[in-house]
C-alpha cells in the first residue's frame, strides 16, 4: 500500500495529511480538519492543480498591470504554458473584478479573470 | 466639522474598522490614506489565500480589499487619499489630527475617537547588517512585489531570497512565474518563518531549495549586485567556517521581518509594548490615550488578514462605545508572556467591555511539538489551547470566555507553553 | 580652453571651485562619478573638529581651528545643517588624563578657543549615558557636526550658480602637459585648461603621476560605521572621542546633525581604493569598542552600516609629507595638488579653499579680476519637516507638491525632490536624491519611497523608469526590465 505525507494548502492552517491508496483509485486520507482536505490530497495524487495569480498588461488605467487569476485551479504541469498565454494579453481599462481576460485557457475550460476593478484613467 | 471617528490608514484594518464604526452607529467617519487608493498592502498581494475565515472563500489580496472598499462606498464613508498624517494631539475630549495633501494643503481636523491602522513596514538590509558592499539590486521582498505586481517592472533575473517570511516565499513564486530564476531561499533559523502551505506551493512546486540554518555572509558587487556568499549557521546562529558558498545573482530579496509603523503613535505619547513594537491595547483595542484605538499590523504583525479584520471590528466597536460614553476604563486583567510565548495581545482587559469572550493573540518563540498553551491566573490554570504544532510563524488565537474570567476579581493572565497535562 | 580645471568634486574640489568664483575665471569641475561628493565626502564621521589634536607645525594644525570657526557663516550661506555640539575626549584613568592634558596644551598652541579639562562629575552631568568609570575629559565647545555631503553638494551648486561648469561622469584617464596648458583626457569629453587643481581624493597620487614624477603616495584606510535610528539619537549630546593611544584615535560616538546616532570608525589599510565592503569582524570590533564609553548603545536600533575610506599620505622618494595635507603648486608648473586631504579636511576646508585661491592660484594668474557678481548664498533649500505649521500651510499653497509626502520616515515631500533634481549640480540618481533630501535615509531605508523616487526622477528628467540608476551611471541599475516582456510603454 502506498502512503504519502502532504501539507494541505487549501487554507493557511496547513494540515498535515496522510494519504494511502487502499485500492486502485480508492484513497484513505487522515489528518484533515475540514472536508476539503481529502479532496486536496486525492487531487495531489492524481492530478495536482493550482490557481495561478499573476498580472496582465492594462492600458489607460492608473497602473500598467492588472492582477488576474485562473478562475479554477489548473494542472500543475501546465503553469508555464498558461503564463506564456497570459503574458501576451493586453486589456483596456475600465475593467471590473471577475471580467474574463482569457477565455478557456489552454482548452481547459477555465477562464482567467481580473481580480480587481480598474477605472479608465 | 467634528468627526466621530477618524481612521489613520485605509488598508485592511482601517477599512474594516471604518465599516464597523459606521455600522455600530458612528455618524461621521473619515478614513485618511497616504497612498493613491484604498486597500493598502493588499493591492500588491495579488496571490490567493485571503478571506477563508471572513468570507469562506479563497480570494486574492485585491479582491479581499475590494469587498471592504465596496462596503465603505455603500456606507458613504468619506476618505481622503494621498494624505499624510503628520501629528496626532490629545485635547481632552477631542483629538486633533494634522495632515497634508496636495489638494487641501495643510489640514487640521478634530475627532472624538481615532483608530490607528497604519500597518507595518519591512526590516531592511541595514537593520540586519549584512557585511559586504551596498550595491543596487538588494530589495525588501515587498518593494519587489510592488514593482512587479503593480508597476510591471522586473527587478532582476537571477535571484536569492534571504528570509522565509511569507512575502519572501510568495515572491519566489512570482519572480519564477515572471521568468526570473530563483536560486535559493536562505533562512537563518532551523525552521521557516512562513506558512507551510507557502513552502509547498511557492517553493516545492518550482523546485526552489529552502536552505534552513543558512545566512548571507557577504554581498558582492560595487555598483549592481553580483552575488552573495551564503553559509550554514550552528544552533547559536553563528556561521560554521568552511561552509561558505558563492551564489552569483543580480537580485537579493529580503524577507526578514515586519515592524509595526508607530511614528505617529510614539509622537503622540501613546505607550508602546517593546515586544510587539505596537501600542499596548485593551480588549477593544483601546490604547493608553483615551479615545485612541489601534488595530491590525500597527499593533502586532499578523500572518492572516482575516484576523486583522477581526481585530478591526473590535476597535470599531470600542471607538463607538467610547463616544457614546459606554466604554469602561477600569482594567481588571493584564496579560503576560511566560515560558515559550513571545507576546500576547491584548495586554490588558476591562471585563465590563467583554461581551462573551476575549480572543488573545500570541506567538511562540520557537517550534514546539506536542505542547499546549496554558493560561493561568495566579496558580490557577484557567484555560488551555491545543494545537498539533506551535510555530513562531503562525499566530495563535486563544479564546477565553467571559464566564471563566468573571470567576476572578482581577489579576494577571499568564500564558505559558507546557507539556499537556 | 578653461582657465582652471579642478579634478574631483568632493568637498575639497567643490569648495575650492566655489571659492575661485570670487574671481572672473573660466572654471570646470570634473568628477568620474555620477554625482558630486560621492566618495570620501559621502562616508566619514561628519565631524567639524575643534582642532586640538594635530601638531601646530603641520598644515592640519594650522588650518583646522580657523576652519572650524568659519562654519556658522559657511553653513548659513550654503544652507547646510550644522550644530556646534561640542566634543569630549574621555579618559578612564590617570594615564589617559595625562594625554588629555597634552591635547589641551596642543589645542592652545593651535588657537582652539574655550578648551576645558573636566573632571568626573562634570563629565557625567554633561553626558549622563557615558560609562561611569570615565574620570575626566577634554571638553572642546567649538567642535560640531555637519552633513558633509550636503555641504559639498551645496558648495558645488553654488559654484555652478556662480558660473563654474560641472561635468560628472568624466573620469580622468590621462593628462597631457602642453606647457602652457593641460589637456585632460576623460571617458566623457576631453577638457583643456591653463591650470589644474588636483583634488582627486584617494586617486590624487594617480592623477599627479599623469603629469609628474610621484613624490607622495596615498594609502586607503577603511573605516566602518553604524547609524542608529533617531530613537537612539539622544543618547549623547556631544561627540564622544576615546582617549587617543598609539593604536589610533579609537571609536567615537556622535550625534548626527539629522538626529541619528553614529559610531565608528576603525582604521584598516586596504589595497583596493574602491574597497568599501564591510566585514563582520570589523563591524563587531566597532560595536565592542563603542560600548567602552557608551555602555547603553541599543544595537537593535541600527538602521545602516557602511564603510568609508581615508586617503592617508605617506612619505615617498622626494619629500616627507609625514601624514600632513599636501597643498601646494607641484613641481609641475601650473599644476596644484590638494592631496592627502584626510581628516581634519572637512573641518579645515573653508580656510584651505581660501588659502588655495589667495595664496597659490592668485599669484599664478596675472591681472586676475574680482567677480563682483559673486553670490555666496545658495537659494534656500526648503525642508518641509523643519517648517512651522504656518510655513507648511504657505508652501503647500504656493506649490501643492509640498503636500505630497514621498519619504514617510523622514517626511520628505515631492516638492523637495523635484527641487533638488532641477537645481544646479542636481540629482540624477536615487542615491543623489537621498543625499540631498534624506529620502530613503530613514528607518525603512527606502523600502517605501525608492519606487516613488525612481518615478519622479524619470518623469522630471524625461527618461524611462529603468534608465534611472541607484548610483553609478549605467551599472547601478535598479530594474532589469518590464514584466510580460513588454519592450516599450507609454
Amino acid at each position: 500500500m502506498m502512503k504519502k505525507e502532504l501539507t494541505c494548502i487549501v487554507c493557511p492552517i496547513g494540515c498535515q495529511l496522510t494519504i494511502a491508496e487502499k485500492a486502485a483509485g480508492a484513497y484513505d486520507v487522515t489528518g484533515h480538519t475540514c472536508k476539503r482536505g481529502p479532496q486536496y490530497a486525492i487531487n495531489e495524487m492524481t492530478n495536482p492543480t493550482r490557481v495561478i495569480p499573476t498580472t496582465v498588461v492594462i492600458k489607460n488605467a492608473m497602473l500598467p498591470r492588472l492582477p488576474v487569476k485562473t478562475a479554477e485551479p489548473i494542472p500543475k504541469g501546465q503553469i508555464f504554458d498558461a503564463m506564456a498565454i497570459i503574458n501576451q494579453v493586453v486589456v483596456e481599462a475600465p475593467i471590473k473584478t471577475g471580467d474574463v481576460v482569457v477565455k478557456d485557457l489552454l482548452g481547459l475550460g477555465i477562464d482567467v479573470v481580473a481580480t480587481r476593478t480598474m477605472d479608465k484613467n | 466639522m467634528i468627526y466621530d471617528v477618524v481612521i489613520l490608514g485605509g488598508g485592511p484594518a482601517g477599512l474594516a474598522a471604518a465599516v464597523e464604526a459606521k455600522n455600530a452607529g458612528a455618524e461621521n467617519v473619515l478614513i485618511l490614506e497616504r497612498d493613491r487608493e484604498l486597500g493598502g498592502i493588499l493591492n500588491q498581494c495579488i496571490h490567493n489565500g485571503f478571506g477563508l475565515h471572513t468570507f469562506n472563500e479563497e480570494l486574492t489580496g485585491p479582491e479581499y480589499a475590494e469587498r471592504y472598499i465596496d462596503q465603505v462606498i455603500a456606507l458613504n464613508i468619506p476618505y481622503l487619499l494621498n494624505t499624510m498624517v503628520l501629528d496626532l494631539h490629545d485635547n481632552g475630549a477631542l483629538k486633533s489630527i494634522h495632515m497634508i495633501n496636495e489638494e487641501n494643503g495643510y489640514l487640521i481636523i478634530e475627532a472624538r475617537a481615532v483608530i490607528l491602522t497604519m500597518g507595518c513596514r519591512e526590516r531592511t538590509s541595514g537593520a540586519i547588517g549584512i557585511p559586504g558592499y551596498r550595491p543596487s539590486g538588494v530589495f525588501t521582498a515587498g518593494t519587489a512585489q510592488r514593482f512587479i505586481n503593480m508597476e510591471g517592472y522586473l527587478p532582476g533575473k537571477e535571484v536569492v531570497i534571504l528570509g522565509s517570511g511569507d512575502i519572501g516565499l510568495i515572491m519566489a513564486r512570482r519572480m519564477t512565474l515572471e521568468g526570473a530564476h530563483v536560486q535559493a531561499v536562505c533562512e537563518l533559523m532551523p525552521y521557516s518563518n512562513g506558512l507551510v502551505r507557502n513552502i509547498v506551493q511557492c517553493l516545492d512546486d518550482y523546485n526552489i531549495p529552502l536552505k534552513l540554518s543558512h545566512t548571507i555572509t557577504f554581498i558582492h558587487g560595487k555598483d549592481r549586485l553580483e552575488g552573495v556568499t551564503i553559509a550554514k549557521v550552528d544552533e547559536k546562529l553563528k556561521v560554521i567556517p568552511k561552509t561558505e558558498e558563492f551564489i552569483p545573482c543580480d537580485t537579493l530579496l529580503l524577507s526578514v521581518g515586519l515592524i509595526p509603523e508607530n511614528e505617529i503613535t510614539r509622537n503622540a505619547g501613546i505607550v508602546i509594548d517593546n515586544r510587539t513594537n505596537g501600542a499596548i491595547v485593551g480588549e477593544l483595542r483601546q490604547t493608553s490615550m483615551p479615545g485612541v484605538f489601534a488595530c491590525g499590523n500597527v499593533v502586532h504583525v499578523h500572518d492572516l488578514v482575516d484576523f486583522v479584520s477581526e481585530e478591526a471590528v473590535l476597535a470599531g466597536k470600542g471607538a463607538v462605545n467610547y463616544i457614546n460614553g459606554d466604554l469602561a476604563s477600569e482594567i481588571t486583567f493584564t496579560t503576560s508572556n511566560g515560558d515559550g510565548i513571545g507576546y500576547v495581545v491584548p495586554q490588558q482587559v476591562a471585563i465590563k467591555n467583554v461581551a462573551d469572550k476575549v480572543t488573545f493573540y500570541m506567538r511562540v518563540r520557537q517550534v514546539f511539538q506536542d505542547q499546549v498553551v496554558n493560561a493561568y491566573i495566579g496558580d490557577q490554570l484557567i484555560a488551555t489551547k491545543k494545537e498539533p504544532k506551535l510555530l513562531p510563524a503562525e499566530m495563535i488565537n486563544f479564546n477565553i470566555t467571559k464566564d471563566v474570567l468573571a470567576q476572578y476579581p482581577a489579576g494577571e493572565i499568564r500564558f505559558v507553553v507546557e507539556e499537556a497535562r | 580652453m578653461y582657465d582652471i580645471a579642478i579634478i574631483g568634486a568632493g568637498i575639497a574640489g567643490s569648495y575650492i571651485a566655489r571659492e575661485l568664483t570670487r574671481y572672473k575665471l573660466d572654471i570646470v569641475l570634473l568628477d568620474g562619478e555620477n554625482d558630486v561628493g560621492n566618495q570620501i565626502t559621502m562616508a566619514n564621521s561628519a565631524i567639524v573638529h575643534a582642532g586640538f589634536d594635530a601638531s601646530a607645525t603641520k598644515l592640519k594644525g594650522k588650518f583646522n581651528a580657523p576652519g572650524n570657526i568659519m562654519y556658522e557663516k559657511v553653513c548659513d550661506d550654503l544652507d547646510v545643517p550644522f550644530k556646534r555640539c561640542g566634543s569630549l575626549v574621555v579618559a578612564h584613568d590617570e594615564y589617559e588624563m595625562a594625554t588629555i592634558h597634552d591635547l589641551y596644551q596642543n589645542g592652545l598652541k593651535n588657537g582652539v578657543p574655550g578648551l576645558q579639562i573636566l573632571f568626573k562629575n562634570a563629565v557625567h552631568a554633561m553626558e549622563p549615558n557615558l560609562n561611569k568609570a570615565i574620570c575626566g575629559a577634554l571638553y572642546a565647545p567649538t567642535a560640531g557636526i555637519v552633513s558633509p555631503f550636503e555641504l559639498c553638494i551645496h558648495a558645488a551648486e553654488n559654484a555652478v550658480d556662480n558660473g563654474v561648469t560641472l561635468k560628472t561622469n568624466h573620469l580622468v584617464s590621462d593628462i597631457k602637459n602642453h606647457h602652457g596648458h593641460f589637456e585632460i583626457i576623460t571617458n566623457g569629453e576631453n577638457v583643456k585648461a591653463k591650470y589644474v587643481i588636483n583634488a582627486a581624493g584617494l586617486y590624487a597620487d594617480d592623477i599627479y603621476a599623469m603629469v609628474g614624477k610621484p613624490y607622495f603616495k596615498l594609502r586607503a584606510r577603511k573605516g566602518h560605521y553604524f547609524i542608529f535610528d533617531k530613537e537612539a539619537g539622544a543618547l549623547v549630546n556631544s561627540v564622544i572621542f576615546p582617549c587617543p593611544s598609539k593604536k589610533g584615535k579609537g571609536i567615537l560616538v556622535a550625534p548626527t546633525v539629522h538626529g541619528n546616532l553614529l559610531i565608528g570608525p576603525d582604521a584598516e589599510p586596504v589595497s583596493d581604493k574602491s574597497d568599501l565592503a564591510t566585514t563582520g569582524e570589523r563591524l563587531d570590533y566597532i560595536k565592542e569598542n563603542a560600548l567602552k564609553n557608551c555602555p547603553d548603545l541599543p544595537f537593535n536600533k541600527i538602521i545602516r552600516s557602511y564603510a568609508g575610506l581615508r586617503n592617508t599620505p605617506v612619505r615617498d622618494t622626494f619629500t616627507t609629507t609625514d601624514g600632513d595635507f599636501i597643498i601646494e603648486e607641484s613641481p609641475v608648473r601650473g599644476f596644484i595638488n590638494v592631496a592627502g586631504y584626510e581628516s581634519p579636511g572637512l573641518s579645515s576646508i573653508p580656510v584651505v579653499a581660501r588659502y588655495v585661491v589667495e595664496s597659490i592660484v592668485k599669484p599664478m594668474i596675472p591681472n586676475i579680476e574680482e567677480n563682483h557678481n559673486y553670490n555666496p548664498k545658495v537659494r534656500k533649500h526648503l525642508r518641509f519637516d523643519e517648517m512651522t505649521d504656518a510655513e507648511k500651510v504657505e508652501i503647500i499653497k504656493a506649490d501643492p507638491k509640498y503636500g505630497k509626502v514621498i519619504c514617510r520616515c523622514e517626511t520628505i515631500t515631492e516638492g523637495e525632490i523635484i527641487d533638488v533634481i532641477h537645481r544646479n549640480a542636481g540629482a540624477r540618481s536615487v542615491k543623489a536624491v537621498k543625499k540631498r533630501t534624506r529620502a530613503g535615509m530613514g528607518r525603512c531605508q527606502g523600502g517605501f519611497c525608492s519606487p516613488r523616487v525612481v518615478e519622479i526622477l524619470a518623469r522630471e528628467l524625461n527618461v524611462r523608469l529603468d534608465d534611472i540608476m541607484y548610483d553609478q551611471q549605467d551599472s547601478a541599475y535598479i530594474l532589469s526590465g518590464h514584466t510580460k516582456s513588454v519592450k516599450e510603454e507609454a
